[in-house]
């Protein structure tokens, strides 16, 4: 499976991703210049956390006016997966391929640390390899981690099961009903505040990331298995 | 303002202009004596500010010339923009350590976060990626609204620079002492990796080849900050500061770290303090070679812009490049992938002159060695002050306490001993994934990408024991230093230093300077880490009253395998504890006679650099023979502040203990090259055959409760959630309060 990071200026937590894929799942992923976003030939797309364009006028705003949001809706259209982590999280909102929008952490500051989620829904292509229900340790780092969505879109979200993760118990930053991560309609694109990408090794944050990768992994061998 | 406004050079000297430039009437006529003529305007500014303590050391240099900066590590030492040490497989260590205290005391958030992206500037400028920051801060005591807003503010500061550009802070020190109010003290550590022959200097050498100027644009900011930084602060001074971009530095710095894989680069620095001045002469200087600009070609962000003011200005995010004659384009076109501007501005030449070209004319022309080499040295007087020898002569005697447990709980809301949780969380101290301990430990470690090796690092200083006695006080800062990395479970290598201090114009704060530096030098022979990189910032004062004197120390330590990395707290109920070192009478700069007196006095506590180093050897060996569960050492707040942190940071975790000897001396004495280890029961043995001053006093219990008993009966019995929740809180608490 090949994957591509899209990579756009001040997109500092590339180095994360391209390690987790590359160095501890022994997979293959490559980085995309904003600028020469041809995505064909690439079977899904992760879009890093970091600051792109250095956060100026909303984090994810100038990012989204980028060529390579141009390609990446085309791609997120086939019905591939796109995970978009902490900035990239915010990119896909800005961009319409996920609803919501961020606002300042309610404490007003940057925070990092490490936060318990819960896993709400095991059906998806990002999900399948948690337990429903199952508690998760998973890395974060941002200023605005604030996720809103308004009461309707809330209940519209519950309704088709696309709220995957949710703080467990520290919901420190404000974010709407908890949300820790969402889903798109078509269930291909995942957005999520915290970096699962942090949680792949004991030595460093932890293993509750690893099945994350891996139900993405596994989803499309099963694919391509049986389109064989 | 244009050229034709600026004073004459006659004027300049009739008029004692320069004395606004920060030089004397000495220095003055020394410039112009090598000139063989009355410098013009801009020339009065670049020797001014080369010749400013910031950049030219010319105070400190007759005591910066003490420090071991040898080993068989050492790549570079001081003198490049940092230092470089081997740490095996080709690869090295590069790190450096700056002070950005005058812009911090002004506009503490810009001012903080340019000194993180200045310090990374320098990393990356000699081929190195940066991988990690670490920070060293003091401010006043917060119960004064300027000093909470100072620390709040340059916290926020440094966490945006650090988190925009994606490198983590990973270690850290926060002081407080009112020595510090409004003046506060921001240093900054950056930490980078590198293969051997990626390792570039700062050199303009070979005739004809390319000066190239990339990155950000000059404006009138920070004009004369060199200058600034060696002077005192005065109310209602407010220079104009120079803004940082993070965003525009990632830029730069990728762009760079691909630059370094060229062929065509022949020299790397950043425009640091006094920008284009500094950079042009320095690296003419070092290569032996002269460097002509045309100022016309500088990317200016305002207009008509003087001579003048583009060479002193201090706009962040620029580099200076010389590149082979031919290969501009390559390096452009390199730039431009990243939308920065490099741009051709002048050429090396070979008559070692700074030549400066302005509208057709030549608007300067200085010798580059005069500017970067000839500043005048300064053999400052030194005076031994009243103050310790009255110190000197005191009789200790223990603090009466009360109330023991009350005592303990009140020390551990003392900010400097009280979780620092408010400051790190600020930080993004997990980005690149690669660290192995984050803040909260005795130190911070990173893994080496590709290795099973980590790096620990660690910034000290207690600058009370300096204060009290500048010699026992700095081989304690070196110590201390090198006692956190130990406890990391890696092998301490080198050090960089921010020697901050008042004006060295006063012979007390010389002699203060003076006998730190023999302090520091002395340690660090003895503990094998040299001095790599540092930097020295003088006229820390706020009306005339210097801070305590504060030579900062960063230390950057080795872990041969990263299965070595120890950490500070509890790892299992029934895990046996001991103690490394008995206490004595040592309350000289304690916290607990600052707390009890509001002062501090007497003797600072003695350190035998032989018995140091005996135990830190011993402890490192028997960690990396697998033989400790957890170690810290024993530091402000002593023994009972020790215990409880490691409590602090494990889950439903205590300690039962018994300690000999007077209660107040056994639980709150800062006697020094003690740590607390816990060791495995089956290995328990083997730990005491290798460390000879280990002594059991007990055991780690599931109990959630720190008892520690005395000869007479138990003297502290608290729960470890109550303890906990008063280090945890108290900084949040403190600025919360409307004092």
């Amino acid at each position: 499976m090949k994957f591509a990071i899209l990579v756009f200026p001040g997109s500092g937590c590339d180095i994360d991703m391209y390690h987790a894929v590359n160095t501890v799942l022994g997979n293959k992923a490559e980085y995309i210049w904003h600028t020469e976003a041809n995505l064909d030939g690439y079977d899904a797309v992760l879009i890093p956390s970091g600051a792109s364009y250095g956060d100026y006028l909303r984090p994810g705003a100038l990012a989204q006016s980028s060529q390579a949001i141009v390609s990446l809706k085309e791609f997120a259209a086939t019905g591939k997966p796109v995970l978009g982590v902490g900035n990239g999280f915010q990119i896909l909102a800005e961009a319409g391929l996920l609803p919501g929008a961020f606002l300042r952490n309610k404490g007003l500051k940057f925070r990092s640390g490490r936060t318990k989620l819960t896993v709400l829904n095991t059906d998806s292509t990002f999900t399948a390899d948690y337990e429903n229900g199952q508690e998760i340790t998973i890395p974060f780092a941002h200023e605005f981690g604030n996720y809103y969505v308004d009461e309707k879109t809330v209940e519209e979200l519950k309704r088709t099961n696309r709220i995957v993760f949710t703080y467990a118990d520290d919901n420190a930053d404000g974010s709407t009903a908890d949300i820790a991560g969402v889903l798109n309609e078509t269930g291909n694109v995942l957005g999520m505040m915290p970096l699962p990408e942090r949680a792949v090794e004991e030595i460093i944050g932890g293993t509750d990331g690893l099945p994350l990768f891996n139900s993405i992994l596994k989803r499309w061998s099963e694919n391509n298995v049986s389109q064989a | 303002m244009s050229a034709k406004h600026e004073p004459n050079a006659q004027q300049i000297k009739d008029e004692q202009l320069y004395r606004q430039m920060g030089m004397t009437d000495e220095e003055f006529d020394r410039a112009a004596e090598m000139l063989g003529r009355l410098p013009n305007y801009t020339e009065t500014g670049l020797f001014s500010a080369l010749w400013s303590e910031h950049c030219s050391y010319k105070s400190s240099k007759p005591v910066l010339r003490k420090f071991p900066t040898d080993g068989p590590r050492v790549l570079q030492g001081p003198g490049e923009g940092a230092g470089i040490v081997d740490i095996g497989d080709n690869q090295a260590a590069v790190f450096k350590m700056e002070s950005h205290n005058s812009p911090s005391a002004i506009e503490p958030f810009i001012g903080a976060a340019t000194g993180a992206g200045g310090v990374l500037r320098d990393v990356f400028s000699m081929g190195a990626r940066p991988v990690a920051l670490v920070n060293s801060l003091r401010f006043g005591d917060l119960s004064d609204a300027r000093d909470r807003y100072l620390f709040e503010e340059a916290v926020a500061g440094i966490a945006s620079y650090g988190n925009a550009i994606g490198i983590p802070t990973i270690a850290g020190e926060v002081q407080f002492d009112n020595c510090y109010s409004k003046r506060p003290l921001v240093n900054a550590m950056a930490v980078g990796l590198l293969n051997h022959e990626d390792i570039q200097k700062g050199i303009a050498s070979g005739v004809g080849n390319s000066v190239m100027y990339a990155g950000a644009t000059t404006g009138r900011d920070g004009i004369h900050g060199a200058t600034m930084s060696s002077s005192e602060v005065k109310d209602g001074e407010i220079p104009v500061m120079q803004a940082g971009d993070p965003f525009l530095e990632k830029l730069v710095m990728e762009a760079c770290l691909e630059l370094v894989k060229s062929d065509a680069l022949i020299g790397i620095q950043d425009m640091g303090a006094a920008g284009l001045t500094s950079s042009a002469a320095e690296m003419a200087s070092k290569a032996g070679y002269g460097v002509e600009l045309n100022l016309d070609l500088v990317p200016q962000r305002e207009e008509g812009m003087t001579a003048y003011e583009m060479m002193l200005s201090e706009s962040q995010e620029r580099m200076l490049i010389v590149v082979k004659k031919g290969r501009e384009q390559e390096v452009t076109d390199l730039f431009a992938k990243y939308n920065i501007q490099a741009v051709t501005i002048g050429k090396v030449t070979d008559d070692k002159m700074l030549r400066l070209l302005h509208k057709g004319e030549v608007v300067a022309e200085v010798s580059a060695d005069a500017l970067a080499e000839d500043a005048p040295v300064y053999h400052k007087k030194s005076e031994e002050p009243a103050y310790f020898r009255e110190f000197q002569a005191m009789e200790m005697t223990e603090p009466v306490v009360a109330d023991l447990n009350e005592t303990l709980k009140d020390l551990l809301q003392r900010p400097t001993i009280a979780s620092k949780e408010w400051v790190y969380n600020q930080f993004d101290t997990q980005a690149r994934s690669n660290t192995v301990v984050a803040p909260g430990s005795s130190a911070g470690v990173i893994r080496v990408s590709g290795t099973n090796k980590g790096l620990a690092m660690t910034s000290d200083c207690n600058s009370r024991f300096v204060y009290l006695d500048p010699e026992t006080g700095g081989k304690i800062a070196v110590a201390e230093a090198a006692r956190n990395l130990i406890c990391s479970g890696a092998e301490p290598i080198a050090i960089t230093d921010c020697l901050n201090f008042g004006s060295a114009d006063k012979p007390e704060v010389f002699w203060q300077l003076e006998k730190s530096a023999d302090g520091i030098s002395d340690a660090c022979r003895k503990l094998n880490a040299p001095v790599i990189s540092g930097n020295v910032s003088l006229s820390n004062e706020v009306n005339g009253v210097p801070i305590y004197p504060t030579p900062t120390i960063g230390m950057v330590g080795l872990i041969h395998d990263l299965s070595q990395v120890t950490t500070t707290e509890f790892k299992s109920a029934g895990d046996v504890i001991y103690v490394i070192g008995e206490a004595s009478l040592d309350f000289g700069g304690s916290e607990l006679q600052q707390m009890m007196e509001g002062k501090i006095f007497g003797q600072a506590p003695a350190i035998d650099l032989e018995v140091e180093a005996a135990r830190q050897k011993e402890l490192l060996t028997a960690i990396q023979a697998g033989l400790v569960q957890s170690a810290t050492d024993l530091s402000e707040g002593g023994f009972a502040v020790a215990l409880c942190e490691k409590a602090f940071g494990a889950e439903g975790l205590g300690a039962g203990v018994t300690v000999s000897g007077s209660a107040v001396t056994a639980l709150f004495s800062e006697t020094q090259s003690r740590f607390l280890v816990t060791v495995k029961e089956e290995k328990a043995a083997d730990f005491e055959k290798a460390v000879a001053d280990a002594i059991k006093i007990g055991v780690v219990t599931d109990s959630n409760r720190i008892v520690i008993n005395g000869e007479n009966g138990m003297l502290i019995d608290g729960t470890v959630d109550e303890l906990r929740s008063a280090w945890k809180g108290a900084i949040q608490c403190l600025l919360n309060s409307e004092a």
